[in-house]
């Protein structure tokens, strides 16, 4: 019950939205010093008190610092391979016993979805830095991943594509050459839009295609289309 | 007429629109690019190509062959020849007009906006872009400095730097032993010191199986360290140690006259030592007056200093947020700054920025890793959305296909920077 409890929790506690930063650290701070600094350190010298230290918090799994002795609950679901990141922390903020019945953290949750993102932005600076090492969490949320039908239907913007495509011509040569990364170069449009939606779905299994396409709109991904059918080198 | 209004504008305000005025006492506005790598090769080519003739871009890089940093332990481990790694501005200058200008920049005058040259000229600029990669920071391995680097190569710029290691790899006695110094955070592609050791690695297994490679890092953890540990453990296990801070690799001392390391007190006689000193930006930012510590920040828009809207840092040199320092995050942020720039001088569209990184790393033949990241710019920084990293466990089908695909980008990304 608990396993298909989890992700509706999650899917309801993080609404799409447009990607912005996590939030205000600097308030973040302040909700910190009067909501959870009674229990919980952070910061250079943090050390396990009532709740455990909080550093490297991000990417940590639950119930997974050493030293620590946590509530079977959280230890279970840390073994069942929960990880804290933005989205779970989030869920789990909001109302600690909801997400884990057993928790020993005896706190009543943090309503307000701002000040959630405001607590993790300022939690997140004692994380690790994605700048030294890459595979760190993000700080910023990314944008809400969903198809409309009517995108075969749009008309995309070459100019805004030519720009667009720069990042593409990192890796795909413009020339069309394979040496190692496939040509993109003179798609059909439609075939360049349904393989580009297949990444953004997750369909199409490559790690760095899904990403780059997550990230684009229907009108980005048109626009690249239009630039790469018509691409002469 | 937006031409017009733009220019009365420029008149009435006075000092601050300077762009347009500049560009209407000369002729054509200038674009000086500072550094011809990665960032700086990159945005000349893009201002060049897409301003189709608008610009006037000057690039001034004092190497004439190039030898890309990215790739060039695949040079130490055999996998590649440093000709693989070299490349030339002629496509720079035949196929988008650059003026391609082989010099040292030594000043910028940002008052009068203009670079002088180590071969006394001064070069006028509208916008200026410095890309200036790494310098290393004074005193950092105590024992080390520049004037060591023969003795104990750090091999963070490619060239004959690289090419010295090399050798002193290959002329390493049977059984010897390889130090290297790891560097701090922040620095110069997170993973390469890593892959580097795994190269070294399996140069040493067909020559000179039982020797030793060391490794002094002062960080606690680094960049696809389980990933890196696993491959050292099943292709060369037992021939690397590590030494983190736990073990004092954050009390190092050099001596490069005897060849020997201190590490917390206990003394290694090395064959090989590897010193890769704490980084800071390429000097020229400093004389540009736009560092702050030992990095230059930047807006996320359009790469702009804090400094002066006018100079622009891209690559390794920029403070920017959360793109780690590589050859594919500075080719990304050049591709925004020459939007921006473009859209400055011409009136062009501007788009919004975005960021990508992906960092690939070989272990062993066909054993290909990568981790990867978009971003996008806030306005705190760049900050990272979303990203991935290969996993431990991986089959040996999905190694390969990521190590040739690292091939694939390899040709791409040089081919974006030079062609």
């Amino acid at each position: 019950m608990r396993a298909v409890l989890i992700p509706i929790l999650l899917a309801l506690a993080v609404p799409a939205q447009a990607a912005e930063d996590l939030g205000d650290a600097e308030n973040g701070a302040k909700i910190f010093k009067s909501q959870c600094r009674t229990c919980h350190m952070v910061g250079e010298g943090a050390r396990n008190r009532v709740g455990p230290q909080l550093n490297g918090l991000f990417g940590r799994a639950a119930g997974g610092l050493e030293g620590f002795k946590y509530s079977k609950s959280l230890a279970r679901a840390g073994a069942d391979g929960l990880e804290w990141h933005f989205d779970t922390l989030n869920a789990y903020i909001d109302n600690p016993k909801v997400f884990a019945s057993g928790t020993r953290m005896n706190y009543r949750g943090l309503k307000d979805a701002g000040q959630r993102a405001d607590l993790l932005a300022y939690l997140r600076i004692y994380s690790d830095d994605p700048a030294n090492i890459p595979e760190a969490d993000p700080t910023a949320v990314g944008t809400d991943h969903t198809v409309a039908p009517e995108i075969l239907a749009i008309v995309g913007d070459a100019e805004y594509g030519e720009y667009l495509a720069s990042e593409c011509l990192t890796c795909h040569k413009a020339d069309g050459a394979d040496d190692g990364i496939p040509s993109v170069t003179n798609w059909p449009a439609e075939d360049f839009v349904v393989a580009m939606h297949a990444y953004k779905d997750k369909i199409r299994p490559h790690p760095v295609m899904q990403m780059m396409a997550g990230r684009l709109n229907n009108e980005e991904i048109a626009a690249l289309a239009a630039y790469f059918e018509t691409l002469e080198d | 007429m937006k031409l017009n209004r733009r220019l009365f504008l420029g008149a009435t305000a006075a000092t601050l629109a300077a762009p347009m005025v500049n560009a209407a006492g000369h002729g054509k506005p200038r674009v000086v690019v500072v550094g011809g790598g990665a960032g700086g090769a990159t945005a000349a080519r893009y201002i060049a190509k897409d301003s189709k003739g608008e610009i006037d871009v000057t690039l001034i890089e004092p190497s004439r062959t190039y030898y890309t940093c990215f790739f060039s332990n695949l040079y130490l481990g055999g996998f590649k020849t440093i000709d693989d790694i070299g490349h030339t501005y002629g496509g720079l200058a035949s196929n988008h007009g650059v003026n391609v200008v082989h010099d040292w920049a030594v000043g910028v005058d940002r008052d009068a906006k203009t670079v002088s040259l180590a071969g006394g000229a001064s070069v006028p600029y509208d916008k200026l872009i410095l890309s200036p990669g790494i310098d290393f920071v004074d005193g950092s391995v105590p024992g080390w400095d520049l004037s060591a680097q023969n003795a104990m190569p750090h091999a963070y710029k490619a060239g004959s730097q690289t090419e010295l290691l090399k050798a002193q790899i290959a002329a390493m006695p049977e059984g010897g032993t390889y130090v290297m110094v790891a560097p701090p955070n922040p620095y110069r592609c997170p993973p390469g010191p890593y892959e580097r050791v795994s190269m070294v690695a399996h140069q040493l297994k067909m020559t000179n199986p039982t020797a030793k490679i060391i490794i002094a890092d002062p960080k606690p953890k680094f960049s696809k360290q389980a990933l890196f540990e696993e491959g050292w453990q099943k292709h060369y296990g037992g021939m690397i140690d590590l030494l983190g801070p736990d073990f004092g690799g954050e009390n190092v001392t050099v001596d490069p006259g005897a060849m020997t390391v201190d590490v917390d007190g206990e003394v290694i006689q090395a064959d090989v030592c590897n010193v890769i000193p704490a980084m800071k930006a390429g000097r020229i930012a400093e004389l540009a007056g736009v560092t702050d510590g030992n990095w230059a920040p930047v807006n996320a828009i359009d790469m702009s200093t804090k400094a002066d809207p006018d100079v622009y840092v891209l690559g390794d040199a920029s403070q920017q947020g959360d793109m780690p320092k590589s050859g594919f995050s500075a080719n990304s942020q050049a591709k925004v700054c020459a939007n921006a720039v473009r859209g400055a001088l011409t009136g062009s569209r501007v788009f919004p920025a975005k960021f990508s990184n992906t960092c690939w790393s070989l272990i062993d033949t066909n054993d290909g890793v990568k981790v990867g990241a978009t971003y996008e710019a806030t306005d705190e920084k760049i900050a990272k959305v979303d990203g991935f990293v290969s996993q431990t466990g991986e089959d040996a089908a999905l190694r390969k296909a990521t190590y040739e695909e690292s091939e694939g980008w390899y040709a791409g990304i040089t081919a974006d920077m030079f062609s």
